[in-house]
């Protein structure tokens, strides 16, 4: 039982170009990728380069498979066609144009705290990139947005993907989270102006999300959208893991919203593989419930469960809480992250706690409710209603990514936002890989030996050396390629070529 | 439907609650709350200042141009 876990979030960012309505998306994100990724040692890899027969794969000795599937020129081909941007950072993240939006999708981790900073990283990524494109003769400015609605009927997602056992049987999954995720939106909804998928209903609601969810099960991302999403792409040993795809969670600006998300959702996980959990909270109609829940800012609402009680999304959370409690006290001594562990079950605790008491306790913790402060304040004082235009703009702009134009970032500079980190980690996790996952490989090829990528992946890294073909470097093992096991390689090693004798002689 | 459990963990959780709220003195909770109310709200009106000098000019015109496409 531990927060610990190898888990990354993806994060599709709204992006406009005020006063110039005809603006092409994807080509705006392009211009975003472009600009963060136009730097030499990341745009390498021309077309012809990928027409290469593979390698023989390399033999492993610092615990990279051989066996990984072998790498297809074609379906590379394929993606470039499209030409949509994608980069790999230094920091092993992953930073492209999905449909039409900017993507960031952070490098793997291992605990609720990373999955935080390197998602932040990707915040200040974002506001660089747009800086960036702006500097271009002849650019509009670009705005940057970390939210899931545009309050015209559209919808992006903000993603978690968390690695599981692949022998826990996806119905459990199904059974235990639908229930933890209609309610944890209490601790990390992101707040919403506007009722409905177009926001035509005025009102406030705590999901940004929830108004978009359609069935209970399902592979769709895009349409139809699942509670639980069935998509099963581990990027790592399929006989061994499945990497949960979790589409239902709002981007979060606060860090201790984002830290509560992965860091409860770690821990339902952790009991769900245990099988410490019942099964006694299953609620009768998912869907409307995840709707009814986020409509109701007093938390009052009283969800049906199956069995007949009606309890309120707090009852559930409180419910989910003190298992997880009561399973990581009768296993102290066995977790090594049992400190992070404990910090996100009394984090945990005290927000259910306020949440209890008066939701506006928790104003300089949670997205929702620091943003229901702005808006009750600009109500009352300005005498708004929910359909205003001043308050739809406070839901919009408090995701601005600008530090001196979004909302949350000027909370945060006035000391009325609670943070997890400063901002020079901050700003290294945008260079530097964790140093505890393969994103430390990754990321320490892209920044010592840029010149000799051809391309890489979440599971491989391709290299040009000069030889007839390229290299390509399987890594199905997420907590392999850390710093401890190839940190002095890299320190030793002062080109790719060298890296990869080493590693065939090893 | 019957409850199997009727001393469900969920009903134990409402239950701790309501047995702190009998069982801690009450006026030390309520004063803790409506401090730090009163902390987080004293400064709204500064706040909201301070919020305005950074507002997107044209809020109608800002809100309606941010149009965006569906993603994931
Ligand atoms: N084996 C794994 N287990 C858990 N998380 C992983 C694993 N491998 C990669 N990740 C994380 O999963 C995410 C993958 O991001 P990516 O944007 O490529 O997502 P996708 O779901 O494959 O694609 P899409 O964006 O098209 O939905 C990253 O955050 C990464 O850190
Ligand atoms: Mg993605």
């Amino acid at each position: 039982m531990s927060v610990r876990r190898v888990m990354g979030t993806e994060i599709e960012y709204g992006v406009s170009v005020p006063g110039q309505p005809g603006a092409n998306p994807m080509v705006t994100s392009s211009q975003v990728v472009n600009a963060y990724g136009a730097r030499p040692e990341l745009t390498r890899g021309g077309r012809a380069r990928w027409d290469y027969e593979e390698e023989s794969p390399l033999r492993d000795a610092r615990g990279f498979s051989y066996s990984g599937a072998l790498y297809d020129p074609a379906e590379a081909l394929a993606d470039e066609d499209l030409g949509l941007a994608n980069v790999i950072l230094t920091n092993g993240a992953r930073l492209y144009v999905d449909h039409a939006h900017p993507e960031y999708s952070t490098p793997e981790v291992t605990n609720p705290r990373d999955a935080v900073l390197w998602d932040k990283a990707g915040e200040r990524v974002m506001a660089e990139a747009s800086r960036r494109a702006a500097t271009i003769p002849g650019a509009h400015p670009i705005h940057l947005y970390k939210n899931n609605t545009d309050n015209k009927g559209a919808s992006y997602g903000a993603h978690e993907n968390y690695l599981m056992r692949r022998s826990t049987p996806f119905a459990d999954i199904v059974m235990h989270l639908t229930p933890f995720f209609v309610t944890r939106q209490i601790v990390c909804g992101a707040g919403r102006v506007g009722i409905g998928q177009d926001g035509n209903t005025p009102g406030f609601q705590i999901s940004q999300r929830a108004d978009f969810f359609e069935v209970e099960v399902g592979l769709e991302t895009t349409l139809k959208r699942p509670i639980i999403n069935t998509r099963d792409e581990p990027h790592a040993d399929a006989d061994k893991y499945r990497r949960l795809h979790v589409i239902i969670g709002d981007a979060n600006l606060s860090e201790i919203s984002t830290y509560l998300k992965v860091g409860t959702t770690s821990l339902v996980l952790s009991m769900i593989e245990e099988k410490a959990l019942p099964g006694d909270l299953g609620i009768a109609d998912p869907v409307s419930e995840l709707k009814a829940v986020s409509h109701d800012p007093s938390l009052k609402h009283l969800v049906r469960m199956r069995d007949g009680r009606r309890l309120t999304a707090l009852d559930i959370q409180w419910a989910f809480y003190e298992r997880a409690r009561a399973f990581a006290e009768a296993r102290r001594g066995e977790d090594e992250t049992e400190e992070m562990t404990f910090d996100v079950l009394d984090r945990w605790e005290s927000i259910l706690d306020r949440l209890g008491r008066d939701p506006g306790l928790c104003a300089d913790e949670l997205d929702w409710v620091a943003k229901l402060r702005l808006l009750d304040g600009y109500r009352e004082r300005e005498s708004l209603g929910w359909a205003s235009h001043k308050l739809q703009l406070v839901d919009l702009q408090y995701s601005d990514v600008r530090l001196e134009k979004g909302l949350y970032h000027r909370l945060v500079a006035r000391g009325s936002m609670k943070t997890l980190f400063g901002e020079d980690e901050v700003r290294r996790a945008m260079v530097e890989p964790p140093g505890d996952t393969r994103a430390y490989f990754r990321g320490r090829c892209l920044a010592q030996y840029a010149s000799e990528v051809v391309a890489a992946s979440w599971d491989s890294v391709i290299f040009d050396v000069g030889r007839e073909s390229l290299v390509r470097v399987p890594m199905m093992e997420p907590e392999r390629g850390t710093r401890k096991h190839v940190g002095a390689l890299f320190d030793r090693c002062a080109s790719a070529k060298d890296l990869l004798e080493a590693i065939t002689s090893g | 439907m019957a409850t199997r459990e009727p001393g469900g963990q969920s009903q134990s959780g409402r239950s701790r609650r309501e047995e702190d709220i009998d069982q801690a003195p009450a006026p030390e909770a309520n004063a803790e709350v409506t401090e730090r109310h009163e902390k987080l709200s004293e400064d709204v009106d500064d706040l909201l200042d301070e919020i305005d000098s950074v507002l997107e000019e044209n809020a109608e015109e800002f809100v309606r141009g941010y149009v965006q496409k569906g993603g994931e």
